[in-house]
């Protein structure tokens, strides 16, 4: 049981879980003759008490009164940058949400120089921000490596004097993965994101390249050796699952077998024409899923085998503050993305939709009217998180998503509610399992 | 209590009170990129 509001987690008997429908605050004063099949009178009673002394302590009912920190990050300084160094691409994924690498603009590469430039934007409009995120993106960024090390060494000789601790972070198709690319990226990036899809059926039939030949044999060695030698540094085996692949649980639990034990899965996205589409129909089916892969990860963690997936992945004591909860991912105000022909735009997604352009790095152009419409988005602008369970987990999805499904970058996409719900719950309940050492009913 | 069992130390109203500092990550540069959850994220203060 959540209590939203004050963020906390409850194992609670059947007995006060039933009651809750009986009483109500703040007297929770018992109605005459209340009775509760297989409960006695004193039992009642008992969770009665339980019941008024959580909402006592503020853990149960409590009050939503953080409307006031909506627009907190108003004015908010930019600390993160998605670098798009190359609109190319050496793979041709069905499924990819940048148009096969080129995000509809064109194949093209980014200069040193205008990756320069975007790192000295991210300085000068970073004010006070110590640790700055880039991270290296595309199509492919490793066909272009060269301009990936020019800016990362550039970025490294601007921290002292600027008083800043950049932590980059790439996000390759590892393809391009050679002993001398695997030494840079694990000495100099801060995190990994490396594509493959799970099973090499599943990962071929997607993930192919231009001659339509599948890419699984020739990246999986090349991700287990920069894995093997990453030293403990943060990494990601990063994948995909589509209307091909409903058995996306098999995916996780494969790339775990290959060595791998930091693992995200993600649903899609795609227009819902496309055959590998993801719809409400396939809800169940994912729910199932979800489920399962929920078993087999409490199950590997009480044999001492646990690894990570990303979406389960929940601090219930120690994470973000309730200020960040308000408002996601920061994209547009904390957040920008950067073309390579210099363009900024809110969130690498963005990219390629028209009206969305924020600027340049070149010369420093910067709609600062659409940074403020961004930072002010909160879950509090949107109707169907105002009354939401899980508005301070996901905080509000993802306005790029909105803006692709739904045209309005504050209206949340239902689809991509359930499934994160799903995801949320099914987090949580392993929290309760591993805790409690029993099963969980969500 | 007897029928219940908290899990974790909620703290969302502590954290109104002394967070907002931005020092943590972007939430979307960690390793999804298309999706938003940010209550996996580490704070960093």
């Amino acid at each position: 049981m959540i209590d939203v509001n004050s963020g906390a987690v409850h194992a609670v008997d059947k007995l006060l879980f039933l009651l809750l429908d009986h009483v109500t605050p703040p007297l929770f004063e018992l109605p005459e003759k209340t009775a509760i099949d297989g409960y006695s009178g004193a039992e009642i009673l008992e969770a009665l008490l339980d019941i008024r002394e959580l909402y006592g302590i503020g853990q149960l009912y409590s009050d939503d009164d953080y409307e006031k920190y909506a627009e907190n990050m108003v004015l908010s300084p930019i600390k993160a940058m998605c670098l798009n160094v190359s609109h190319d691409c050496n793979l041709r994924c069905e499924y990819c949400f940048a148009e096969t690498g080129d995000y509809a603009q064109g194949r093209a590469v980014m200069s040193a120089e205008t990756g320069k430039a975007a790192i000295d934007f991210l300085i000068s409009h970073s004010k006070d921000r110590q640790n700055l995120e880039v991270d290296f993106f595309g199509g492919e960024p490793l066909l272009n490596f060269d301009a990936v090390k020019e800016i990362v060494s550039h970025a490294r000789s601007k921290e002292k004097a600027h008083n800043k601790n950049f932590r980059f972070t790439i996000t390759t198709n590892g393809l391009l993965l050679d002993d001398e690319k695997i030494d840079y990226i694990n000495a100099e990036m801060e995190n990994v994101v490396l594509s493959l899809d799970g099973r090499r059926g599943v990962n071929d039939r997607v993930r192919r390249r231009a001659d339509g030949s599948g890419s699984y044999g020739d990246v999986l060695p090349k991700l287990q050796k920069l894995v093997a030698k990453r030293g403990g540094k943060d990494y990601y085996v990063r994948g995909t699952f589509t209307k091909y692949n409903m058995d996306f649980s098999d995916d996780v639990a494969a790339l775990h077998k290959l060595g791998f034990d930091q693992i995200s899965i993600e649903p899609v996205v795609a227009p819902k024409q496309m055959p590998y589409a993801l719809t409400g129909e396939d809800l169940p089916r994912i729910f199932d899923e979800y489920e399962k892969l929920r078993d087999v990860l409490v199950n590997e963690k009480r044999a001492g085998n646990g690894y990570n997936f990303f979406h389960f992945m929940l601090d219930l004591d120690q994470g973000p503050c309730v200020i960040k909860r308000l408002r996601g991912c920061g994209c547009g105000n904390e957040y920008v993305a950067v073309t390579p022909d210099g363009g900024i735009y809110p969130c690498h997604q963005f990219i390629g939709y028209d009206g969305w352009r924020m600027g340049s790095v070149h010369d420093q152009s910067f709609d600062l009217g659409m940074k403020d419409m961004f930072s002010k988005i909160s879950v509090y602008q949107k109707d169907e998180c105002k009354t939401c369970w899980a508005k301070f987990y996901c905080s509000g999805g993802c306005s790029a998503n909105n803006m692709r499904y739904e045209g309005d970058v504050k209206k949340p996409v239902k689809l991509t509610c359930d499934i994160e719900k799903k995801r949320l719950e099914c987090a949580i309940a392993m929290k309760a399992e591993l805790a409690e050492d029993s099963p969980v009913v969500v | 209590m007897k029928y219940v069992k908290t899990l974790n130390k909620p703290n969302l109203k502590e954290t109104a009170a002394k967070g907002g500092c931005g020092k943590c990550q972007a939430s979307c540069q960690s390793a999804c990129k298309t999706s938003c959850t940010v209550a996996n994220q580490k704070c960093e203060k």
